[in-house]
């Protein structure tokens, strides 16, 4: 089988532009690959898995009785960013981010955006991401957003859309590191041919990240990753990134607020932590202020945060962004905050607690998907097109006792890339996470995780519903 | 170091070392028996002994038979000294502390836990040459553990809390093979001397891989004494409990930085006192008080030193 037989049909294609005609900037890949022939292909395919799952890369998945840890499955045709494309998503991601950032300063002190009456208040107040324990915070350099991972997608057409913003805890960019250094060994001779720009740099930046958040007077801050401990999905991860950057990972019963400070147990006794990088979500960090069940926290943490004596990546009460509703205002946010025009779009939300707005999707269920405003990873979603009629009456039902938990947006198609399936080169769908800091500049990490859905025909692509990932390849100009 | 992270690591080492040794255990068993005349019916009972889970495999298993035996030790999930067990441990050791011990450490116990799971799940252990095969393996990949561990891990803080784990469960698992070949013994006082007994001795020299080295240092014959002597006593064979409890010393020194010989906490003075008995205790006089009275003695003490370990480093509570 050749490569220019590929067909990618009636979609947008991230490497071809019609059958047999590669977009310029993957030209090199795809006559590498034709060299190569198929069976190569997928030997050094196999060997990719291999390398993965000897390093270990992998993932729990909640619903999994057994508790068994798997790769995430890898698929060794990467995704290609053309410099032009990703010179807009840097800047639109830039914008955005810095956008976020003011409003969540602002509603968590003067609430300006409020009061304009931007964003209705009672939206903000009712998302379930809103810590009123948070109010009057002021992070170090009023960062509140140092890590997201913001969620992006193509439609049929080529348009890139915003699909979520990630503030909380966002995972993955584990997998673009060790992604691409299986692609490395996998493709050299392509690598040595096209410029890619390199992501490896992503450890370094995050750690000055967290180090900028440590008072200036001290000369040699302990930074920690604060994880909830190897049952997590996303533990690998946490090992990883504490392992790059050489600090601490520890988990809450490793933590102790003692003398006004927040201290870990070690072997010498207690020693004082300055700055965390907490991958547990805001809920469970302090049960004496907030879920009083979590075992994963630390008591008397927050009283510390407040005082200034510690530094949370990223802060307390930045979950409130993530709410789908406070998503739909972002543009908004943008234009009031930064008094500009959005470089990246929305995908057209409609808000379920506007009468006019309910009605609309409950007469088009069957061509919308209807998410949740409080959940992530494609739990509590429902595709109109792909559901049963009760599935479909079953969610009507939610919309209708609790409008303000739910959103709809139409079924966009997602762009694919061609993929190895059964020893054959497929169109999947696939969206894309870039990794931005902000620090005293804002860092888009080049390049992100292209999640694809390898199950024929599926548009999820979470990892937790039987996505893959590939490595995602930005061109210099 | 984080008091959680030294006990994952310290485990990590015990459990590894804990798998090798079942392995031990159970491949001189076989090979034994592939020695011994009829007289000598199935000594598999000894072997579960040793473990010290006699009870547990009684009620789970009902009579020792090889392949019993071989099934509990090696692959039952429900049984958590099994080597399986053991590898899930270590594993799951390692996990929590992969940012800590080098990728290369956490490959190898990694892809030995594969190993064993992947023949635990495949039921291939019907013929003899599989089996020994297999413990061939675990004793193979146990080693390649601690050899990468000392080629690729810092000797720092981590690196000596792990040796202090492997080295521990070394001498008891030492002391523990030694003290079954005592109990084998009582009921068949007229064997003694005989060339049975002394296949028995060479057996359990090979289970410790002490058949050589003991040859080496000028053990002609393979008398009783002089077995136990090397096993409990030498003060260079590795395996040997004098050995491991100078080296783990060593490390527990490293770690607080007391000077060896003197102590300032209470697990230095325990560990102290257990070497310095080594150091001036002689065969004879071990003979004299019993073997298994000694080795027994010499087991609980060892404890008292883990849990002292246990206690000092990693238990350790913030004054309210």
């Amino acid at each position: 089988m050749n490569f220019n037989d590929y067909d990618p049909g009636n979609f947008y294609d991230e490497l071809f532009i019609r059958q047999g005609e590669p977009r310029t900037e993957a030209i090199p890949l795809i006559n590498r690959l034709n060299s190569l022939g198929m069976p190569e292909v997928l030997r050094r395919q196999q060997a990719a898995q291999i390398a993965l799952f000897k390093l270990g890369v992998t993932f729990n998945v909640y619903s999994d009785d057994q508790g068994t840890e798997r790769i995430l499955p890898f698929d060794i045709i990467p995704r290609i960013v053309s410099a032009d494309d990703w010179e807009i998503l840097e800047r639109g991601l830039k914008q955005r981010i810095h956008a976020l950032n003011l409003f969540l300063a602002d509603i968590y002190s003067a609430q300006k955006i409020l009061k304009d009456k931007i964003i209705p208040a009672e939206i903000v107040f009712s998302a379930s991401g809103f810590l009123k324990p948070c109010m009057g915070l002021e992070p170090p350099e009023g960062i509140w957003c140092h890590i997201t991972g913001t969620d992006l997608v193509r439609d049929r057409d080529g348009q890139w859309y915003v699909l979520e913003d990630n503030l909380r805890c966002p995972s993955g960019v584990s997998y673009v590191l060790e992604n691409r250094r299986v692609m490395k060994s996998t493709f050299p001779l392509v690598f040595d041919t096209m410029q890619i720009q390199p992501v490896e740099e992503y450890p370094s930046q995050l750690l000055e990240t967290l180090l900028n958040l440590a008072p200036a007077h001290l000369i040699d801050p302990t930074v920690v990753v604060l994880s909830p401990g190897i049952y997590n999905s996303a533990y690998f991860e946490h090992s990883y990134l504490a392992q790059q950057m050489g600090v601490q990972l520890v988990e809450g019963r490793d933590l102790v607020v003692a003398d006004g400070f927040l201290q870990m147990r070690t072997t010498r006794g207690l020693q004082r932590v300055d700055v965390i990088y907490r991958r547990i979500d805001d809920d469970f960090i302090d049960p004496t202020v907030f879920r009083a069940d979590s075992m994963l926290g630390v008591p008397g943490l927050m009283e510390v945060y407040r005082a200034g004596r510690v530094a949370i990546a990223n802060a307390l009460g930045t979950g409130v962004a993530d709410d789908k509703v406070i998503y739909s205002y972002v543009p908004a946010m943008i234009r009031y905050y930064l008094n500009e025009e959005p470089i990246l779009a929305n995908v057209p939300t409609y808000l379920c607690w506007e009468p006019s707005q309910q009605a609309h999707v409950l007469a088009n269920l069957d061509q919308l998907v209807v998410k949740s405003a409080g959940e992530s990873g494609g739990y509590g979603m429902l595709i109109g097109p792909h559901a049963t009629q009760a599935e479909r009456d079953a969610f009507a039902e939610k919309i209708k006792t609790f409008p303000r938990n739910y959103i709809a947006q139409p079924t966009l198609c997602l762009s694919r890339v061609p993929s190895l399936i059964e020893g054959n080169f497929e169109g999947c769908h696939v969206d894309l996470r870039p990794y931005i800091l902000y620090s005293k500049q804002i860092f888009v990490n080049p390049g992100g995780l292209t999640r694809v859905a390898l199950r024929r025909g599926s548009l999820v692509v979470n990892s937790s519903q039987g996505g893959g990932s590939k490595d995602t390849w930005v061109v210099c100009k | 170091m984080l008091s959680r992270v030294a006990d994952s690591i310290y485990w990590l080492n015990r459990y590894v070392e804990r798998a090798e040794n079942v392995a031990r255990f159970v491949e001189v068993n076989l090979n034994l028996l592939l020695d011994s005349p009829n007289v000598m019916t199935q000594q598999w009972e000894p072997i579960i002994l040793t473990t010290g889970d006699l009870a547990l495999f009684r009620k789970r298993h009902g009579e020792a038979t090889a392949e019993k035996v071989v099934q509990f030790l090696s692959f039952d999930a429900a049984y958590p000294n099994s080597i399986v067990s053991c590898l899930r441990a270590a594993r799951e050791n390692a996990r929590s502390i992969r940012e800590v011990i080098s990728s290369e450490m956490w490959q190898q116990v990694n892809s030995f836990y594969l190993m064993v799971t992947d023949v635990a799940n495949s039921g291939s252990l019907q013929d003899l040459a599989a089996v020994l095969k297999f413990f061939d393996e675990v004793k193979l990949q146990s080693h390649l553990f601690a050899g990468v561990m000392d080629a690729t891990m810092t000797h720092n803080e981590g690196w000596h809390f792990g040796q202090i784990g492997r080295l521990i469960e070394r001498a008891d698992k030492t002391a523990r093979i030694l003290d079954v070949k005592y109990y084998i013994l009582l009921p068949s006082v007229n064997y003694v001397g005989s060339t049975l007994d002394e296949l028995q001795w060479m057996a359990l020299l090979k289970s410790a891989s002490a058949y050589e080295m003991y040859r080496k240092q000028g053990g002609h014959r393979i008398s009783p004494n002089q077995v136990a002597s090397f096993l409990i006593l030498d003060t260079e064979f590795p395996r040997s409990v004098r050995y491991c409890i100078l080296e783990a010393e060593r490390s527990l020194h490293h770690i607080t930085g007391t000077p060896i010989g003197s102590w300032r906490i209470p697990v230095e003075r325990t560990m102290g006192r257990v070497r310095a008995d080594l150091d001036y205790i002689t065969i004879e006089e071990i003979f004299e008080i019993g073997l298994h009275e000694y080795l027994d003695g010499l087991q609980s003490r060892m404890n008292e030193v883990g849990d002292k370990i246990f206690e000092t480093f990693f238990a350790l509570q913030p004054v309210a």
